[in-house]
């Protein structure tokens, strides 16, 4: 580099204040790198909003034409162009619930079997089969759905469940082995292997310290394990977030065990609909333009529950967090 | 280390060299021939197989035409041709007033095969075929017929065992072109449906399951006892389902079959419009299987391109020619003969900046 010819000066002192801000350690190679990671987060941004705009401008018709009452109303009919999206907000969170309530258990246990109680040579097949599961298109969990749970579910579970807690209002009704509760267990199979996958790793990086202080204390296995979930507790916040984000944007897989029936009802039993499945089904042939326009609208909707319920998710864990002081940040 | 790190090396360098060979290599094969056309055509996804068949039949005739079709929906074909985006677009259902009106130049109508819709169901201990008219079909969509031993069924089937069960009514949950046509049809032969649901491709169902696709139906109505539920005609043959006969407008039972359908078409011909747009539901007539319809392709009459235009034409005379002796082997109703007759007309009418092309 002959950077010593004077012209080459002034030039020299024009780019220093951008690159010291950039690059304060005077690294060319550093400000490159920081240049682009700059770019890279910025885009992420960008995409964000950009995706944000396109789908409220394209909803703006929908959005003049029912305003408020979009999200309120329950007549979904568009020969008649009446739309009202609850019921599709009402079936996705449920069904998103429903997931969480069976997965979570479950996804805690294989963690903790793999990472604390499991010999080696069954903790890696079983760690790696787990992982598989997270692998499968979702268009074969639905085939596996309508072919081998829901008919299951029909003979097996839901005849009980009717017998013995019918007198809860969750378990009345026809039953056919299609309908909400069908739709949240695929939801649950579904979300186990990406919570228990991600909780395993969580648990894997607390520090042996903890465990061997624990049990220099006294304490037995079990609580052992309990002084590790609760060091992993944030990261096992996380775990669940991701999982319920999955559960809220599944499309295929709900859509052919849920019903599809944009309804209402306390009843688990009965067809109900989510967000993401009415796009799916509705978007190649809908001709009208406000119909059109109503499904985009229906898309923005499930972009702000799932910000609205990630942000939820999250406060709930800083207030976790914060209460039983949870120190190793281990995610 | 080193001999990782230069693997490495080597290996980004090849994939970067043969990324760019392969650039290189694409780039002249995009181009056309300038004696061949390309041709783009988009829309419903019920006459994909037969129009994929044609394509590949067509392409090997003639090799320097290069046409392809992508089953997109009905909506989305009559969308990309009034866009303009595709040489031609198919649709189900013919286009409404109001779509034609949007569209920036005269479209055609050309119709290409025949499609039914059946009732299929799942009834333990009942082997029969299980008849139905109108009235009971329109009644247990609506939900107003609860139970399989209602009378209302059982006067139509005489000698069947009937259980006293629920009926569980199944639909597509996805727009369809095949809802659109069964919906249709209740509204002609119920006139509370055409009041309470109407016309369309998704309506809004008074009852039942959603299923997606054909194939989301069938496993459901297959999977779950005391159901009903409809699907295409190609598909029910295929899948060896149990198929209902349906009362026509003449009063008679008809399977439904490549052959009644057909029927359909021929004898609804007369009072078929000039433009060829018609719905073809409960036509009178005693063969005829009442649930049917066209499918149709999508042309501008002025076409901008002579080159291309003609290219496109040629195509479809072959189709609705030599195309439709394929028709049966997949399923489909070919047109009958006078009807091909009258598409003749409309594609004989086809002009590029005034001269005709055929």
């Amino acid at each position: 580099m002959s950077a010593t010819t004077p012209e080459n000066v002034p030039v020299r002192e024009k780019h220093s204040d951008w690159r010291r801000v950039l690059s304060p350690t005077g690294n060319r190679g550093d400000a490159i790198f920081r240049a682009l990671m700059l770019g890279v987060g910025l885009f992420m941004v960008a995409i964000v909003i950009a995706m944000m705009i396109a789908l409220a401008s394209d909803s703006m018709l929908s959005i003049r034409q029912f305003g408020i009452g979009f999200l309120t109303g329950r007549q979904w009919n568009p020969i008649k162009g009446e739309f009202g999206a609850l019921p599709f907000i009402y079936g996705t969170i449920v069904s998103s619930l429903i997931a969480l309530i069976i997965s979570v258990p479950f996804s805690l246990g294989i963690a903790v079997f793999l990472v604390e109680q499991a010999p080696h040579y069954i903790a890696r097949p079983v760690g790696f089969l787990v992982e598989l599961l997270a692998a499968i298109p979702s268009v074969v969990y639905g085939l596996w759905g309508i072919f081998v749970l829901a008919p299951f579910l029909r003979v097996y579970v839901e005849p009980p469940l009717g017998r013995w807690f019918g007198w809860l209002p969750l378990f009345q009704g026809s039953i056919t082995g299609i309908g909400l509760l069908t739709g949240g267990i695929i939801l649950a199979i579904m979300v186990t292997p990406i919570i228990s996958a991600v909780v395993r790793d969580v648990l894997a990086a607390v520090p042996g310290s903890q465990r061997e202080a624990a049990l220099a204390l006294g304490a037995t296995k079990w609580e052992m394990i309990r002084v590790v979930l609760v060091n992993g507790a944030p990261g096992i916040a996380g775990a669940v977030i991701l999982g319920l984000g999955r559960a809220l944007g599944e499309t295929m897989a709900v859509t052919m065990v849920i019903g599809n029936r944009p309804d209402i009802s306390v009843s688990l039993f009965e067809p109900s609909y989510t967000i993401a499945s009415a796009i799916a089904n509705e978007f190649t042939e809908a001709t009208q333009a406000l119909h059109l326009s109503a499904l985009v609208e229906l898309g923005l909707i499930l972009f702000f529950v799932t910000f609205i319920v990630n942000g939820i998710a999250r406060l709930l864990v800083w207030n976790v967090t914060k209460q039983t002081g949870g120190v190793g940040r281990a995610a | 280390m080193s001999v990782w790190k230069r693997s490495v090396c080597a290996a980004v360098w090849l994939i970067l060299l043969v990324s760019l060979m392969g650039f290189a290599g694409c780039a002249p094969a995009g181009k056309v021939g300038d004696t061949g056309a390309q041709l783009q055509g988009a829309g419903a996804t019920f006459p994909n197989p037969i129009y994929q068949k044609w394509l590949s039949e067509y392409g090997k005739l003639h090799p320097n035409v290069k046409i392809d079709y992508q089953s997109i929906g009905s909506g989305g074909g009559i969308k990309q041709i009034q866009a303009q985006t595709v040489d031609f677009g198919a649709s189900d259902a013919p286009m409404k007033d109001e779509d034609l009106k949007a569209a920036p130049g005269e479209l055609l109508h050309i119709p290409t095969v025949l499609g039914a819709v059946v009732i299929t169901y799942n009834l333990e201990g009942v082997s029969q075929t299980l008849h139905f008219s109108p009235e009971v079909i329109a009644d247990i969509f609506l939900g107003k017929i609860k139970k399989w031993n209602d009378p209302k069924i059982a006067a139509d089937n005489a000698g069947a065992k009937l259980p006293a069960a629920d009926i569980t009514v199944v639909h597509r949950s996805d727009g369809s072109g095949t809802s659109a046509v069964f919906t249709d049809y209740l509204s002609k032969v119920s006139p509370e449906w055409k009041e309470k649901v109407g016309t369309g491709t998704s309506p809004s169902w008074p009852i039942g399951i959603g299923g997606k696709g054909n194939e989301g139906v069938t496993g459901q109505v297959k999977n779950t006892p005391n159901t009903i539920g409809y699907v295409e005609l190609a598909y029910a043959v295929q899948n060896k389902l149990p198929v209902a006969q349906v009362k026509n407008a003449s009063g008679a039972f008809v399977q439904p079959t490549i052959d009644s359908v057909t029927a359909a078409a021929a004898a609804s011909a007369a009072n078929t419009p000039d433009d060829l747009r018609v719905s073809i539901t409960n036509a009178q007539g005693a063969d005829v299987y009442p649930i049917s319809s066209y499918t149709y392709i999508l042309v501008y009459k002025n076409q901008k391109d002579a080159a291309k235009g003609k290219a496109l034409i040629d195509f479809l005379w072959w189709g609705i020619h030599d195309g439709e002796a394929m028709a049966k082997g997949l399923d489909y109703a070919p047109l009958p003969a006078d009807i091909v007759k009258r598409a003749e007309a409309k594609l004989n009418s086809v002009t590029a900046n005034g001269t005709a092309l055929r």
